[in-house]
């Protein structure tokens, strides 16, 4: 088991062997920092949130300083990273207000693409999004967001109107729309983007998770079909690998276009 | 949650902490990215943005003043035009006068140096006519006193006569002019 303590190192360790696998959902278990201590909230999954927060932040910061009117490299990076979610994300879903709102998509796009990249790092080959709650979080924000700019605009009356009447509807079928609507901006928005997030990531590291520790049980095999087979499946996990960095990269993106939409949509001036 | 919904969620049930951590760094991020680095970014493209839009001003700007002196050069060149060939009228006009005050002048110069010749010629005559008449005079008597052989010198009809003759001479010659 050296091997498989070593590429994943956070994977729930401590237990016996036979508690690895299969892999499932107890591969997602948090490890406590200080297990003796009584806090088990405070695991290496949190420390993981916090170390990405970091280095989103001091990335950023240092991104931003010493700007500038004719860029060196180093800023030029960061402007072509700045100007994807600015304009390629913000701008196009939200027109001549998307100033306002770059700031929380940036701060989206970044946290959840550095935390998804954690899950290819090889000191964390961890998935922050993969344990539900930060996802949850994240969609309850951009709950609150979309739906706070709607009423803030059109008022509590105008904002539920625009968001469960649709225009041009005649009003028999209001009744089955209305509660449609309702359910699809209220409640199916912030879940499917908090769960697209999660599940993505969750299968992507449990997939991982089946290639290199598989291979490397069969690999400890004395049989040579069992070899073998364990080699061409430590070898498949590199191609995984590669799958999965584009999925974060991806995750990270959908989300914030989602939220773009969504904040967007709260916006319009018709649905 | 699994009280409320009576089932089991799975990985699908948050860990209360985790949700509280999430929310918490993203907002801290927020707010770091609003204070500090999303008005770095937009202070720079607005810096770029008024400087591009100033170069083109100050482009418009000189464009503007190379038309209006083009303009002025050809008000000027316009201008010197019709001067030179103001000029050219006016001296073909002075030239023009010159010539006709110099046929005047020397019209009135000849007519000046005829009258004058005239008037001597008359003066010559005149003095002439005076030297003859005396001469003639002289002569004639001193002819007549030689053919009569008397002196007619002190003859008052003697010079009578010849003042007569003279005078009709005068009248002949005067009528042939």
């Amino acid at each position: 088991m050296g091997l498989i303590g070593l590429i994943i190192p956070m994977e729930g360790g401590g237990g016996s062997e036979d508690s690895h696998w299969p892999p499932g959902v107890h591969s997602f278990d948090p490890k406590p920092l200080f297990p003796d201590a009584g806090m088990d909230w405070l695991n290496t999954y949190l420390l993981q949130a916090v170390v990405g927060a970091i280095i989103v932040i001091v990335v950023w910061l240092w991104l931003a300083k010493d700007q500038k009117v004719v860029p060196g490299f180093k800023q030029w990076c960061g402007e072509q990273l700045y100007n994807m979610v600015r304009n390629g994300i913000g701008r196009d879903a939200l027109g001549y207000e998307y100033k306002r709102f770059t700031p929380y998509l940036l701060a989206l796009f970044s946290f959840i693409l550095v935390n998804n990249l954690f899950g290819q790092f090889f000191l964390t080959m961890f998935p922050t999004f993969s344990r539900v709650g930060y996802a949850y979080g994240l969609a309850l924000l951009t709950w609150l967001l979309y739906n706070g700019v709607g009423i803030a605009k059109h008022g509590l009356g105008g904002y539920l109107k625009l968001m469960t009447v649709p225009k041009g509807v005649p009003w028999p079928l209001l009744i089955l729309i209305i509660p449609l609507e309702i359910l699809s901006n209220f409640i199916v928005r912030p879940v499917t983007l908090a769960l697209r997030l999660f599940a993505n990531l969750f299968a992507g590291h449990l997939v991982i998770i089946v290639f290199v520790v598989g291979g490397t049980l069969l690999l400890e095999q004395s049989s040579f079909l069992y070899a073998i087979a364990g080699g061409a499946s430590l070898l498949m996990a590199f191609p995984i690998f590669a799958l999965e960095l584009f999925v974060g990269v991806l995750q990270a993106y959908i989300f914030t276009v989602l939220t773009a939409q969504y904040v967007a949509s709260s916006l319009a001036e018709d649905h | 949650m699994t009280t409320i919904l009576e089932i089991d969620l799975g990985p699908l049930l948050p860990a209360f902490p985790e949700f509280i951590a999430g929310i918490v760094l993203f907002i801290i991020i927020w707010y770091v990215l609003a204070k500090k680095v999303v008005p770095s970014f937009e202070a720079t493209y607005a810096e770029r943005a008024a400087e591009i839009q100033g170069g083109i001003e100050k482009a418009e700007l000189a464009q503007a003043q190379a038309a209006e002196a083009l303009e002025q050069y050809r008000e000027q060149l316009a201008g010197a035009r019709e001067e030179a060939s103001s000029i050219r009228e006016e001296a073909k006009a002075q030239g023009a006068q010159i010539i006709a005050e110099m046929r005047a002048h020397a019209q009135d110069e000849a007519d000046r140096l005829l009258a004058q010749a005239k008037a001597q010629i008359d003066a010559e005559r005149a003095q002439a006519v005076q030297q003859l008449r005396t001469e003639v005079g002289g002569l004639a008597t001193s002819l007549a006193g030689k053919i009569v052989g008397e002196s007619l010198d002190d003859d008052e009809r003697a010079r009578r006569t010849v003042d007569r003759f003279i005078a009709d001479l005068e009248a002949n010659s005067q009528e042939k002019v």
